[in-house]
């Protein structure tokens, strides 16, 4: 990526940001949220808590519980929510399996950056949704 | 008599690059191991940055000439965030000895010249005038081709900065000079004037230019935040201009993405943008405009012909929790790049690595690091049985790495009683049964207060300790807590 207009242009493919314009997407497209992990590095460590909101921009990662592996997460995948919005410790490990680059919103602010942005609360809303369908209808 | 150039053309287990702050405490703290090494500089005397910068001439963090410990002292650090460290009383405190008294926070020259005396009191050596060209990885090392013939090192540190101009892709903005590019205030007499960028280096300008300029409006997408030091992008030194917003002064911080630059008949500019926090368009004339849209580390051939991993939009290398390239191994940096390395960023509490005051510690570990990368194993201090729990009481009062470091930088404790400063994220996924690391921590609302981390079993069991107002945690509270996890 050379500059920032690139980190615009990935968060605009995103499901999670579709409903943004432009100027939106330059004010969460902030340099300095952006992380990066080498493959086999630790993003999100079980019993830890203060953790954040993470986007991920490129690569893939695993959450795991111990050596279980629970599932796979993308470009444009989500995760560290529960965690952050219930302040609570993390109860799995995310671990990059590439080099990866995710967007953080810090814990502290995920609130704000959600009430700022509704439209993107409402996306996340109905992803929970469909993980909890998942969940159900595999239990039933 | 010409002066000396050492470390000629050649092969060195260790080649440092650069010779500002990040160097010449990488290179001290090489020597202090033992470690063999080279250090090259295209610049022909020590400081770095700090022979130019900060354009307006003070610098943003503090230095307490006197301070409730003495500046030969360890835990004096902690109020002096400017010096190197060393183990020399003569090679500490530095910076606090070169300063007037005029401010809190040293000028432009008093930390020059604070870092020349801890160079030049024989504590490193550097050839100046040797500037690093290209690089040529090797299966056991890199080659670097410099101004003065080739370098093959089996490790390298590249301690060059984060300092090469970088503008954002705005249209128009090729017209616009650089904050690195921003003559002396008085040429803004009278003018307004339009600063692209709300961060530090922007409202440094703002703050210098507020006795001279007719109007400021400070332009960038995103809110200043002030609310928690820790959390904010301005540091409290820079608050003046804000405040004058605040009143509706001759001062603007507009929150709005910046769509083009028009140069105007007159020699002007004219911003065309849109508003982020409030919407809307937003057009505005000014006499004169500088980017403060901040600085890249100058990786030259690294990133555009060996694609080295980077962040914050390419300006930045990513790094492992012992400032390694993520993705060239054996490629180390030192310095302001080490903010490459995030840490936990716990609580959205960011490290210290970007200053001299953090990155100064880092360097102590990289050279560890590098010492058992080429073979050696650098002494731990060992602790008696009874040594442990007072021994970690001081820490928690005033060790500075964890204390200026906080939630980076942890105070470990093996199982076989040595002890030493690691990085926390390292710590967390690398240490053994039985170990232990405390760090200082602060919250989302700025509260400070110590937390343990102990390995038992596959996990981290993490505790926080609680808060005490003055900040002292060597109590009785605090000794039970640590006597009960040791």
């Amino acid at each position: 990526m050379a500059h920032g207009e690139d980190l615009v242009d990935t968060l605009r493919r995103f499901n999670l940001f579709a409903d943004l314009d432009r100027a939106q997407l330059e004010a969460i497209a902030d340099p300095d949220r952006e992380r990066s992990f080498a493959g086999g590095e630790r993003i999100l460590r079980r019993g830890m808590s203060g953790s954040g909101f993470y986007v991920i921009l490129e690569g893939e990662a695993t959450v795991k519980l111990g050596d279980e592996e629970l599932n796979r997460l993308r470009p444009g995948d989500f995760f560290g929510e529960i965690s952050t919005l219930l302040e609570e410790k993390l109860t799995a490990d995310v671990t990059a399996e590439s080099p990866m680059r995710v967007l953080e919103i810090p814990g502290p602010k995920l609130e704000a950056f959600l009430l700022s942005y509704p439209k993107v609360m409402l996306r996340m809303l109905v992803t929970e949704a469909r993980r909890l369908q998942e969940v159900l209808a595999w239990r039933s | 008599m010409p002066p000396e150039r050492p470390f000629p053309p050649g092969e060195y287990p260790v080649l440092v690059v650069g010779s500002g702050p990040g160097g010449l405490q990488t290179s001290y703290a090489l020597s202090r191991l033992g470690i063999e090494h080279a250090v090259i500089s295209q610049d022909s005397s020590p400081g770095g940055m700090f022979q130019k910068w900060p354009i307006y001439q003070r610098l943003l963090s503090w230095t307490k000439p006197d301070a409730p410990h003495e500046r030969s002292s360890r835990a004096y650090e902690w109020y002096d965030h400017n010096s190197l460290i060393a183990e020399e009383p003569e090679l500490r405190a530095t910076v606090a000895s070169e300063m007037d008294r005029s401010h809190m926070v040293p000028s432009r020259e008093e930390m020059e010249r604070g870092l020349a005396a801890f160079a030049n009191r024989g504590a490193v050596r550097v050839r100046y005038g040797c500037r690093w060209e290209s690089t040529r990885p090797e299966e056991e090392g890199y080659v670097l081709v410099t101004s003065d013939g080739e370098y093959r090192c089996r490790a390298v540190v590249f301690a060059i900065g984060v300092t090469e101009p970088w503008k954002s892709p705005i249209p128009g903005i090729e017209d616009v000079p650089h904050y690195a590019e921003t003559p002396p205030a008085r040429a803004f007499e009278g003018k307004r004037v339009l600063v692209i960028g709300k961060r530090n280096s922007g409202f440094e300008l703002a703050d210098g230019l507020e006795p001279w300029a007719r109007q400021i409006y400070l332009v960038s997408p995103r809110p200043v935040q002030t609310s928690v030091i820790a959390l904010s992008t301005v540091r409290v030194r820079y608050y003046e201009p804000l405040e004058d917003a605040s009143w509706g002064g001759g001062t603007f911080a507009l929150d709005a993405a910046v769509e083009r630059i028009d140069r105007t008949p007159d020699g002007g500019f004219r911003l065309h943008a849109r508003g982020t926090t409030r919407p809307g368009e937003l057009e505005l004339e000014a006499d004169a405009a500088i980017a403060a849209t901040g600085f890249r580390t100058p990786l030259q051939d690294l990133h555009d012909v060996h694609g080295i991993a980077t962040v914050s939009d390419g300006r930045i290398p990513a790094l492992t929790p012992y400032w390694e390239s993520t993705t060239h191994p054996g490629m180390y940096f030192a310095g302001n790049a080490m903010q490459g390395a995030a840490g936990l960023r716990k609580n959205g509490v960011g490290s210290a690595s970007g200053t001299v005051s953090g990155f100064r510690y880092n360097a102590r570990l990289l050279a560890r690091r590098i010492a058992q990368r080429l073979g050696t194993r650098p002494a731990w201090r060992e602790l008696g049985r009874d040594e442990v729990v007072p021994f970690l009481l001081s820490e928690l009062r005033s060790g500075p790495e964890i204390w200026t470091q906080k939630g980076y930088l942890a105070r470990a404790v093996y199982p076989n009683g040595t002890t030493g400063i690691v990085p926390l994220a390292y710590f967390l996924d690398h240490c053994e049964q039985g170990s232990l690391a405390l760090t200082i921590e602060m919250n989302a609302e700025g509260e400070i207060y110590p937390v343990a981390y102990v390995r038992a079993g596959a996990e981290i069991d993490e505790r926080e300790l609680p808060s005490q107002h003055l900040n002292d945690f060597g109590g009785p509270e605090y000794r039970r807590a640590l006597e009960a996890l040791a």
